[in-house]
């Protein structure tokens, strides 16, 4: 519309440039967590700066000096993050970009420009952190770039309270929007595969339980609260105490590090015998980008999509992008590889001797005793129980972090104790290896559910006993019992500054709706879009039936908007019935040149057509009188006479004198 | 792009005359109305604007990076962005529908200058914000606040004197968030007055009668024409007493009596000037005796106007000349 342009071209005034401002500043908010620190704060800095600038004078930056920005800020994130492509990368550059574009804006254009443009950088945020709150934060946050759209419409910035207006107006608009974006976010239909990338498969940071352990390595797990995943038994939980879900089994220790080792498909599957108190239940897995399905203690079998490792721990054969569930079966009384293979022995016996040599010593001295499996291990849980604390935040190890951790500090958590432990089973001749997964959680008793966190993670050691197999054994539990009874929050409560119970029993009802939320939203594909949809009765659904649905539900959405819009505003004016009929009388004479004119009463339209027409017509001046008497007539017309006189109106001949 | 389009205007300038000739009732020429002038959804129309379409753009490639990434919060933010804008339309039409022109009225303008015409719409009962009327080449924004009246002042350039007619004007908004435009046609059956263009450098009044187009008036005091009986409140200076003598009753004065002799603006007296040329001679005569609140007489072919004085014999003048045929 070239009739827009001049408004278009104008300069936005202060307030305008500080709503345009804030909403750059709304959209960059939610990535700040994420991106590196050589541009986060700086971008905030620079957008402040801007809005502080502009307030004295309109200007714009020079583009000798944006242009090397631009060139610098592609440069810092390619040497970041390794290339421009993905999201995190693609985000950095898109928040970039976004508060660049603000130096040079000085148009009413290019802040429309700016607007849509924060928009697109607020959704990016959703890419990274899909959690309830977020989501409700952001979508209440599109309020802002849209009041800043609202206040750049001519004469709203002279309004009386132009911000007022402009936010009530957005708010509305966003609020009224629901049930249109209800209707697009249930019918769309849903990608069966990516059209490009592979969605969480990029170089964003994993979190979760890693395939390595060395002694202090968990700590940021296990200060974690965000859940990990959700347990739903069939038939009631276990028993704390056998709350234990296996991710991976660590076999190799190099004198710092547990790593996993060789993990290939020859390895024999470990038989599981005499498998009793059989539990079936689903988990659904929050992402980790990781392969890992920690399974209740020892999973039978592997789910689709899923490879039981030898030591059974199952692995999902893609990473774990998206909340995934799982359904399991697994047994908390079995009897595990009761036969080791020597392979297998020799594994699980070997340490590397140039470390830690008093536990060496320790353990030899032990074996010397004549002490036999079941004693060394009882005695090992007694050395611990005895004079060992439990501490999230123990202190920092050397070279030989077990002799340090046994005989000096006395500190640590569950890697530290399991470390030590497996260590010196081996150190006294007793095939041994490290569990690591996650140890109970809680039970929201509203969603019939346990909610393990990433703070529940857990690591604990399994011995191999001549004609038991496999024995889990959980030195931590010798330490701080109340770890594996109550959890880790029960554990963890002495270093607990803000953790009042209160506190901690809201979050947990809270996570009622977070499951909701992560079910009814997140989860929301393909798949469960058509049972939604077969309930009512919606069967065999393609793409097609599903735009077409979608094209309905806007129909019907416009019907009621359009409604709304016309409401409390009448149409051209129609008269009723009675001077419709009138009306047609009067058109119909007009075209055979009977002059009418809008101020013209009944018996001055009479007279022109008496002298149109040269002669008196019966017929026409009884309709005439008709009018009149019914039009003016004391009594109220009834629809019986209005409906007769549009019927003699329609028959009455135009007689040939007014041809 | 903004150049291509500017160099494009008068061909879509063209078309559009063409095609408002050639299919009138397609293009909702609207053929000049009475007022008030109530806009309603029969008259009203939506497109996109170019910021719609890009923003719809954008929306899509939202769309797009939501569904490959299986990423249903941001789906949903999309979907509300989307909606926002949905809604946007509904917004923005509520804004025109049943905006009622009352009036419209123009200040004074001579030929030559610009004349601000001023479309008074009464109070209503929404608030309607970021309107634009547009008069090729003319556009004002305006507000119309509920309960009370608003108007929008056209700045048109009036060429010539006479009837002036503003035309067709476009009442149009992009509220409330650009990416709609929704516009109306109001063609008011109206016109304002343009008058002459003033000669700059007049010459000074024709006090003297022996200047051009000017003649001093020996006062008609005794005329009988001018005198009528005495009324109560009339003031005592206006008793002609000389006549009242003669007549043995009181009469007074039609006319104030004025300060000895009327200037006598005379068309016909101004030798060797073209016709547009004496009228804008007199105009700036007319102009200058008004400012000094002189009384003067002003003479065109076939009429005449005076002796008098004040705002009404000024507009008399004024609107006669401008009236005047062209030669």
């Amino acid at each position: 519309m070239s009739a827009s342009m001049p408004s278009a071209q104008g300069r936005p005034d202060t307030r305008q440039f500080d709503l345009l401002c804030l909403s750059v500043a709304v959209a960059l908010a939610p990535h700040l967590e994420r991106l590196p620190l050589w541009l986060g704060p700086p971008l905030i800095v620079l957008v402040a700066l801007r809005a502080w600038l502009r307030r004295r004078a309109a200007f714009a930056v020079s583009s000798w000096l944006r242009v090397p920005l631009a060139g610098l800020l592609l440069l810092l994130v390619i040497v970041e993050y390794g290339n421009v492509f993905g999201r995190a990368p693609g985000a950095a550059l898109a928040c970039g970009l976004l508060a660049l574009k603000l130096l040079e804006t000085e148009s009413i254009r290019d802040a429309r420009v700016v607007v849509g443009f924060s928009a697109f950088v607020l959704m990016s945020a959703l890419l990274f952190n899909q959690a309830l709150t977020t989501t409700i934060l952001l979508c209440a946050a599109l309020t802002v770039p849209l009041a800043a759209l609202v206040v750049l419409q001519p004469t709203v910035a002279r309004h009386r309270r132009p911000l007022t207006t402009a936010f009530r107006v957005g708010g509305t608009l966003v609020l009224a929007g629901l049930p249109a974006a209800l209707a697009a976010f249930v019918l769309i239909p849903r990608l069966s595969a990516p059209l490009w990338g592979s969605p969480g498969w990029d170089e964003q940071a994993r979190i979760g339980l890693n395939d390595s352990m060395q002694p202090g390595s968990m700590t940021d797990l296990l200060v974690d609260d965000t859940p990990a995943m959700r347990v739903y038994f069939d038939g009631g939980p276990p028993a704390p105490a056998q709350q234990y879900f296996r991710a991976i089994v660590l076999w190799d220790f190099d004198g710092a590090t547990w790593t996993r080792g060789d993990t290939r498909a020859y390895l024999r599957p470990e038989p599981v015998e005499d498998a009793r108190l059989i539990h079936d239940y689903r988990v659904v897995i929050e992402p980790t980008r990781r392969h890992w399905v920690p399974a209740l203690d020892v999973p039978l079998e592997a789910p689709d999509q899923t490879r039981l490792g030898s030591d059974h721990t199952i692995a999902s054969f893609a990473p774990i992008a998206q909340p995934r569930e799982f359904a399991l079966r697994s047994a908390t009384r079995y009897r595990l590889a009761t036969e080791l293979t020597s392979a297998e022995r020799t594994r699980a016996l070997a340490y590397p001797a140039a470390f830690n040599p008093r536990t060496i010593a320790l353990a030899e001295q032990w074996r010397r005793e004549g002490l036999d499996e079941t004693a060394i291990v009882r005695t090992a849980l007694a050395l611990f129980n005895a004079g060992f604390t439990y501490t999230l935040t123990p202190p920092l190890l050397g070279r030989h972090s077990i002799d340090e951790f046994l005989f000096e500090t006395r500190a640590g958590y569950c890697e530290h104790f399991s470390s030590a432990f497996v260590f010196l089973m081996r150190a006294s001749g007793i095939p041994a290896r490290v569990v690591t997964g996650y140890q109970g959680g809680w039970w929201n008793p509203i969603g019939d559910y346990l909610l393990v966190r990433h703070s529940d993670a857990h690591a604990w050691a399994e011995v191999w006993q001549t004609g038991r197999g496999w024995v889990r054994v959980d030195p931590t539990a010798a330490v701080s019992p109340q770890r594996v009874e109550q959890g880790a929050s029960a554990a963890n409560r002495g270093g607990d500054w803000f953790g009042s119970g209160f506190l901690r029993d809201l979050r947990n009802q809270f996570d009622s709706v977070n499951r909701l939320w992560t079910t009814a939203v997140i989860q929301f594909n393909a798949l469960r879009q058509s049972q939604l949809l077969g309930r009512f009765g919606i069967r065999d659904l393609t793409s097609e039936h599903l735009l077409a649905l979608l094209t309905g539900a806007i129909v019907v959405l416009l019907i009621v908007a359009t409604v709304w819009a016309v409401r409390g505003t009448r149409g051209p004016r129609r008269g009723d019935r009675l001077d419709a009929a009138w009306e047609r009388l009067r058109r119909r004479l007009a075209r055979r040149g009977v002059p009418v004119s809008p101020q013209q009463g009944p018996l001055d339209f009479a007279a022109a057509f008496q002298q149109r027409s040269g002669q008196a017509d019966a017929a026409f001046d009884a309709l005439v009188a008709r009018y009149i008497a019914l039009r003016y007539g004391a009594a109220e017309p009834t629809a019986e006479q209005v409906r007769a006189f549009g019927r003699d109106v329609r028959k009455f001949r135009v007689p040939s004198t007014v041809q | 792009m903004a150049r291509a389009i500017a160099r494009f205007a008068p061909l879509r300038a063209r078309l559009v005359a063409l095609a408002e000739r050639k299919l009138p009732a397609l293009t909702r020429l609207r053929r000049p109305e009475p007022l008030p002038i109530t806009l309603d959804r029969r008259r009203i129309y939506v497109v996109p604007t170019g910021y719609g379409v890009v923003f719809a753009l954008l929306t899509a490639v939202m769309l797009t990076g939501a569904l490959n990434y299986g990423n249903n919060p941001a789906l949903l933010l999309t979907c509300l962005l989307g909606g926002a804008c949905f809604v946007s339309v509904f917004v923005g039409f509520r804004g025109l529908s049943g905006l009622r022109l009352g009036q419209v009225r123009a200040g004074e303008a001579h030929a030559g200058s610009d004349v601000a015409v001023e479309l008074v719409f009464p109070p209503g009962r929404r608030d309607r914000l970021a309107l634009r009327a547009v008069a090729e080449p003319a556009e004002t924004a305006f507000a119309a606040e509920r309960g009370r009246e608003a108007v929008a002042v056209l700045s048109l350039p009036a060429r010539v004197r006479g009837w002036l007619r503003p035309g067709r004007v476009r009442i149009v908004t992009t509220f409330p968030l650009g990416m709609f435009v929704i516009w109306s046609w109001v063609h008011p059956d109206v016109a304002v007055l343009i008058y002459p263009r003033p000669e700059s450098d007049a010459p000074p009044l024709p006090h003297g009668g022996e200047r051009d187009g000017a003649q001093r008036v020996g006062e008609a005091e005794d005329d009988p024409a001018g005198l009528r009986d005495y009324r109560d409140h009339d003031p005592p200076r206006r008793i002609a007493w000389r006549a009242s003598v003669r007549h043995e009753r009181l009469l007074a004065r039609e006319h104030e009596r004025q300060s000895g002799l009327a200037l006598v603006l005379d068309y016909d007296a101004l030798h060797g000037l073209g016709h547009e040329d004496r009228i804008s001679r007199l105009t700036a005569w007319v102009l200058q005796a008004s400012a000094g609140r002189e009384a003067f007489v002003l003479v065109l072919p076939g009429q005449s106007f005076g002796p008098a004085i004040g705002a009404g014999h000024r507009a008399d003048c004024l609107r006669a000349l401008a009236l005047l045929p062209t030669a």
